[in-house]
């Protein structure tokens, strides 16, 4: 199949376009061409990836505060033995909810929205693909949480733990509508996913600007890349499970009911076939940020850009091969179990090579400094590695049979999820925030939250290492005084106790920063990638002129003058799009303007979605206004198409496709 | 990336050189156009689902000793004969996506009204292909499972004919631009992958209870 | 109870013994990882700060790629540690072990030890006698949702799972009273589904089990009589057996030989009068959404009701 590059683009010296007159002129028609509007039906009708990209980090960090404070609560309850702080169905609601929120509401939205807010701008593009699309991954996002946390307001929460193992999730053990509660958020957090992995996937290949082959991609966005695949790939796993799910409660199907030929273990499979890839969807777009961190702090390059591409990549596919090893108590044939304890032990190597890699990037620094955010980054090397470092003894079958679904397992995971994604992060934040709000973060209180963070996580957590070898399981909501637990479950309360304290101080520097710190320009920190060679925050239209690239750290290699596109109308919603591997310009899109539509296609399927699991037949009747409004979205209107006609002429078929 | 690199080097200050882009089309088919690789994604993300399906299938049949446990398996007729009517309707898909490709909108449009009733006949006969089932699907796991793998697909049918009527609808009564043509193109990709992902769910639900 | 009495690193059994071992092994090579590690990191960040290092690209790469080898090695010692441990922990198997069958329920263990002569079999609840020095096979069920039986001091857990047979091979050889805990959430009482383990001398064994071989004794007082009366009057014997009376209940713990248990509620209460009262007055109150109610006995009831059950020995 050839594709006819028939109209190329021209390179003109001296372009007058490119003058600070004309420059000035476009940049005011861009704004009104690009700008979201006020007004209530203005907010609800955004597309802009940057406005979308601030909501959903500031909602996940929402959920987050939520999440923590449900923690705080478990604390409370576990700093003395046969507490009666919370009742036993209070506790099992609340440890449910608090993994049900950090993993789905949190950790990876808030992830993804990293992406949405910086994709576009690394790598020189005006837009996200699909920005109404977009929008509606957010509501569905912000709607799935509400209806998460109203049910759980009434009592009728989730209480099954964050994977909700049949047959006790199942209809015989649950009652009531808790168990379809959890699965339905599920439905609303997946679908907010995917169409967010659609949009990423779609902007990284075709909307890069030219000049940015994938070889020359910023790591964050080989990052996002990989973790969009990722996405794609794992979640159907779980909206099939939790689909399964949701029928035997409502309608009497027997998936997982070993009376009638189903079987439990089919859940934990299809769970787990979801579950792991879902922790490396956290954990890889850290790595992209810890790249940026680390280059910058560092002054130079990441040594290994191919090696770290591959060592993400590596891990993204090995990632999909290690799920039974959440199953490995479960009693199936030691021949097939061993396979997993090889591809579990494997999976450590490619991140191992990223850490040699990044420990030499910042060996070979030059001059390297010591920010808040690199001390975020640094700390992943003492943090991340802990967990790391369990997560290979929790390969192996013997020592996991006897440390799986203990405190053991606890620490292990908030070692890997908090010291390998959140302390990231939250470097991330501060390092990011300049851009997007024109201000700088305060570098005291930075330091100090910092390092009260560092120290309160590892009173929390590494107690609990000790309390698993010493035998206490997983999600109980006591435990008796004579075992002895109560020292180091005091301990970890503690640490909770430092760990939000330090939180309230990164929120107190967040907020005084919006509105006294530092004015940013337009590179402090003195960054190489695209999104600081425009302002900040950025206009609407992220760029003008859209720059071009000429190598992988554009901005400390200005000297090598990559051409400005032009050309571009001033007066629509204009990007460009390019080819996939080289990125060389092939024609230009019209992006579609703010539209209420997504956020009403959001609305009807969030009550389709809830009508369903009060009634089967809430999933046909449900369907007709969702049906309406998708229409309503998709139906081009009359503006656009003259304006497509005036610009291409006459309707003609001058490109061909085999 | 030839042409742009001649641009580069000594040129006097940033931004003195401009590519202009002007001149290129609005458009693209095929893998040049956003459209086909968001449909590209949702073809794996479905995909993916479509394979989970099966191997659930294929996982619970494991457990058992017989397959199905009780009764016969599906009545083959509506199945089969809903297998070639979807084959049948690739005919005028093809026709409606290579019209599309040339900006026919007469062909686009005749094409687009007959694969509308293939769409009518292949949604009919499924339903009628949930009464030859021969069980429910809260009977046991493999009634649950065969539902479910035939709902799944059915999902697919029906949306299938839905947005391919609104697009149909569209494409007679207007506005019409370029980019519909990449729609109707890329609507006769989801066609096929709707037709595609049925035969190995045929195979499985039809043939799966007939092989040992 | 003393402490170190479910825990991982203070094996009581030869098996608990080779994962202690496993773990000590991969404990020294994890921890000596994670320093060198830290040192690399601090090392990095002085020499950065002073961009004190000349290292090419390319060297440093070379560096990064020996880094890589070395941590391949670690792996693949740590890969063997955990094979040979599989292989030695799996070599308990022998054909004259003796069988015990436990089945899960929410939440407490029916125990039964296997005999092919029915009348020599034993059943009882939340408490299991081993005797030392001789591999013991438990036959896993479950009645209800997936449990998990773990006895950290003896061997890894192993989950009980409705419609599957699993099995798990111990052995105790240090005589002691030890704690196992159900490890795989079952709903509102999971944190209370424990099991007292009492490794003992195989004589002792053989005379706990002959011992509770036995029905249970007649009641010589009147007010044990009337104990034994309002036991399978009322509502106990809906749930509960007590073999050689009424009482032939299958849905709760067996209470044939309840007053010789150390625990009551699986694991929850000591077994004295005042907690057996208080757990039989108001059961919701220990374990809130356990399924024994409470069982309305006034208090002469309630008095005759332990009075006969101090003699169930």
């Amino acid at each position: 199949m050839t594709a006819h590059r028939e109209a190329h683009p021209r390179l003109t010296e001296n372009d007058p376009r490119l003058d600070a007159d004309a420059l000035e002129r476009e940049r005011r028609l861009l704004e009104r061409t690009w700008a979201g509007g006020r007004g209530v039906i203005a907010w609800l009708s955004e597309v802009d990836h940057k406005a979308i990209g601030r909501r959903f980090i500031v909602t996940a960090f929402a959920f987050f505060a939520l999440a923590g404070v449900l923690a705080a609560l478990m604390r409370i309850q576990l700093a003395r033995p046969e507490n009666h702080f919370l009742s036993p169905d209070a506790y099992n609601q609340i440890f449910t909810m608090h993994g049900t929120t950090m993993m789905f509401l949190f950790a990876v939205p808030v992830v993804l929205a990293m992406g949405i807010y910086l994709v576009p701008l690394m790598i020189g593009a005006r837009a996200m693909a699909f920005p109404r699309m977009l929008a509606y991954g957010y509501w569905m996002f912000l709607f799935g949480g509400i209806f998460l946390y109203v049910m759980f307001a009434l009592n009728i929460g989730p209480d099954n733990g964050w994977f909700s193992y049949p047959p006790l999730a199942g209809p015989a053990y649950s009652y009531g509508k808790r168990g379809d509660v959890w699965a339905q958020l599920i439905t609303f957090t997946e679908v907010s996913g995917l169409v967010v992995a659609t949009c990423l996937v779609c902007t990284i290949f075709k909307l890069r600007t030219p000049g940015m082959s994938l070889n020359r991609m910023p790591l964050f966005v080989w990052a996002m890349l990989i973790t969009s695949f990722m996405v794609i790939f794992a979640m159907p796993s779980i909206v099939i499970s939790s689909t399964c799910l949701i029928l035997d409660r409502l309608v009497a199907t027997q998936f997982f009911n070993q009376a009638e030929g189903g079987d439990p273990l089919l859940w934990q499979h299809l769970f787990w076939f979801f579950g792991h890839p879902e922790v490396y969807i956290i954990f890889l777009p850290a790595l992209g940020m810890m790249s940026e961190i680390i280059s910058t702090a560092a002054r130079r390059k990441v040594v290994g850009y191919m090696e770290m591409i591959l060592s993400m990549t590596a891990t993204a596919f090995i990632g999909f091969g290690v799920w039974v090893h959440h199953m490995f108590a479960t009693g199936l044939p030691q021949f097939g179990v061993s396979f997993f304890t090889a591809s579990s032990i494997m999976i450590v190597i490619p991140t191992a090579i990223q850490i040699f890699n990044w420990i030499a990037t910042i060996w070979t620094a030059r001059r390297l400094q010591i920010t808040v955010p690199f001390l975020y980054a640094a700390s992943f090397f003492f943090v991340f590695i802990v967990g790391g470092l369990t997560g290979v003894m929790l390969a192996s079958v013997p020592l996991d049979r006897q440390v799986h679904d203990t405190y053991f397992v606890v620490a292990h995971f908030h070692y890997v999820l908090i010291g390998g994604s959140t302390f990231p992060l939250l470097g991330a934040i501060y390092f990011w925030f300049p851009k997007i709000t024109g201000r700088m973060m305060g570098d005291r209180l930075g330091r100090i939250s910092f390092w009260l963070l560092f120290a309160g996580f590892n009173l929390t957590f590494f107690p609990m290492h000790l309390l698993g070898l010493d035998g206490m399981p997983r999600r109980v909501y006591t435990y008796p005084g004579a075992m002895g637990w109560q020292g180091l479950n005091l301990l970890a309360s503690a640490g909770a106790l430092v760990i939000f304290v330090s939180l309230l101080v990164y929120l107190v520097n967040v907020a005084v920063s919006l509105r006294a710190g530092a004015v940013a320009g337009d590179n402090p920190w003195g960054a190489a990638t695209l999104e600081w060679a425009t302002s900040s925050p950025p206009p609407p239209y992220n760029f003008t002129p859209q720059p071009t690239v000429a190598s992988r750290e554009p901005l400390w290699h200005s000297e090598l003058r990559p051409p400005a596109i032009v050309g571009l109308r001033p007066d629509d919603r204009e990007v460009l799009v390019t080819y996939l591997l080289d990125a060389e310009p092939d024609h230009r899109y019209s992006m579609p303007g703010p539209s209420l539509w997504p956020f009403l296609a959001a609305i009807a399927t969030s009550v389709m979605f809830v009508w369903s699991i009060f009634q089967a037949q809430g999933v046909v009747w449900g369907s007709i206004p969702v049906f309406i409004t998708l229409v309503g979205w998709f139906w081009p209107t009359k503006g656009k198409a003259r304006l497509e006609r005036g610009v291409t002429g006459r309707l003609t078929a001058r490109e061909s496709v085999s | 990336m030839s042409r742009l690199r001649q641009g580069l080097g000594g040129l006097g200050p940033a931004h003195s050189v401009a590519l202009d882009v002007s001149e290129l089309p609005t458009y693209g088919f095929g893998h040049r156009s956003l459209l086909w690789w968001a449909t590209a994604s949702m073809m794996i993300i479905e995909g993916m689902v479509f394979a989970m399906v099966i191997v659930s299938y294929l996982y619970l049949k494991g457990r058992v000793p017989h397959w199905p446990p009780s009764g016969p398996g599906p009545d083959l007729i509506w199945g089969t004969l809903n297998t070639i009517i979807l084959l049948a309707s690739c005919v005028p898909n093809a026709l409606a996506k290579k019209a599309a490709e040339r900006m026919d909108l007469a062909k686009v449009r005749l094409w687009l009204a007959v694969c509308l009733v293939f769409a009518l006949a292949f949604n009919g006969v499924r339903a009628l292909e949930f009464t030859a089932l021969n069980v429910r699907w809260d009977t046991n796991a493999y009634g649950s499972i065969v539902w479910l793998a035939l709902g799944f697909h059915t999902v697919h049918v029906v949306t299938d004919f839905l947005d391919s009527s609104v697009l149909t609808a569209l494409i007679f009564v207007g506005p019409i631009e370029e980019r519909r043509f990449v729609d109707v193109s890329e609507n006769a990709l989801y066609w096929y992958f709707v037709v595609l992902t049925w035969l190995p769910m045929y195979a499985v639900i039809y043939l799966g209870p007939r092989i040992a | 109870m003393t402490p170190h009495i479910q825990s991982i690193i203070h094996p009581a059994g030869i098996e608990a013994a080779r994962i202690s071992h496993l773990w000590w092994v991969m404990f020294g090579i994890c921890a000596f990882v994670w320093f060198a590690v830290a040192a690399a990191t601090l090392i990095a960040i002085r020499r950065g700060r002073h961009a004190a290092s000349a290292a090419t690209d390319r060297q440093a790469s070379f560096a990064v790629a020996s880094a890589g080898v070395v941590s391949v090695i670690a792996l693949v010692a740590l890969l063997t540690q955990s094979v040979v441990t599989g292989r030695a922990l799996d070599s308990i198997r022998t054909p004259d072990a003796l069988r015990i069958q436990v089945t899960g329920n929410q939440w407490w263990w029916d125990v039964q030890y296997e005999n092919p002569t029915p009348s020599l079999r034993v059943t009882t609840a939340n408490e299991i006698h081993l005797p030392i020095g001789r591999p013991v096979a438990i036959d896993l069920l479950s009645n209800d949702v997936i449990h998990s039986f773990w006895i950290p001091s003896l061997q890894g857990k192993i989950d009980l799972i409705p419609g599957r047979l699993n099995e798990i091979w111990l052995q105790a050889d240090k005589p002691g009273v030890y704690r196992g805990q159900c490890a795989e959430y079952c709903g509102a009482q999971h944190a209370k589904m424990a099991m007292v383990v009492v490794a003992e001398p195989p004589d002792d064994f053989e005379r706990w089990l002959a011992a509770n071989r036995a029905s249970a004794p007649v009641p010589v007082t009147p007010e044990q009589e009337r104990g034994k009366q309002v036991v399978e009057r009322g509502p106990c014997a809906m749930c509960h057996t007590i073999t050689g009376t009424l009482a032939g209940g299958h849905s709760a713990p067996d209470l044939t030989h309840i007053a010789s248990r150390s625990s009551l509620a699986a694991g929850s209460l000591p077994n004295s009068p005042g907690y057996l009262a208080g757990w039989i007055t108001d059961p919701q109150h220990i374990k809130p959404g356990n399924h024994m109610p409470p069982t309305g006995l006034n208090a002469d009831e309630l008095q005759a009701v332990l009075t006969y059950l101090e003699t169930l020995k």
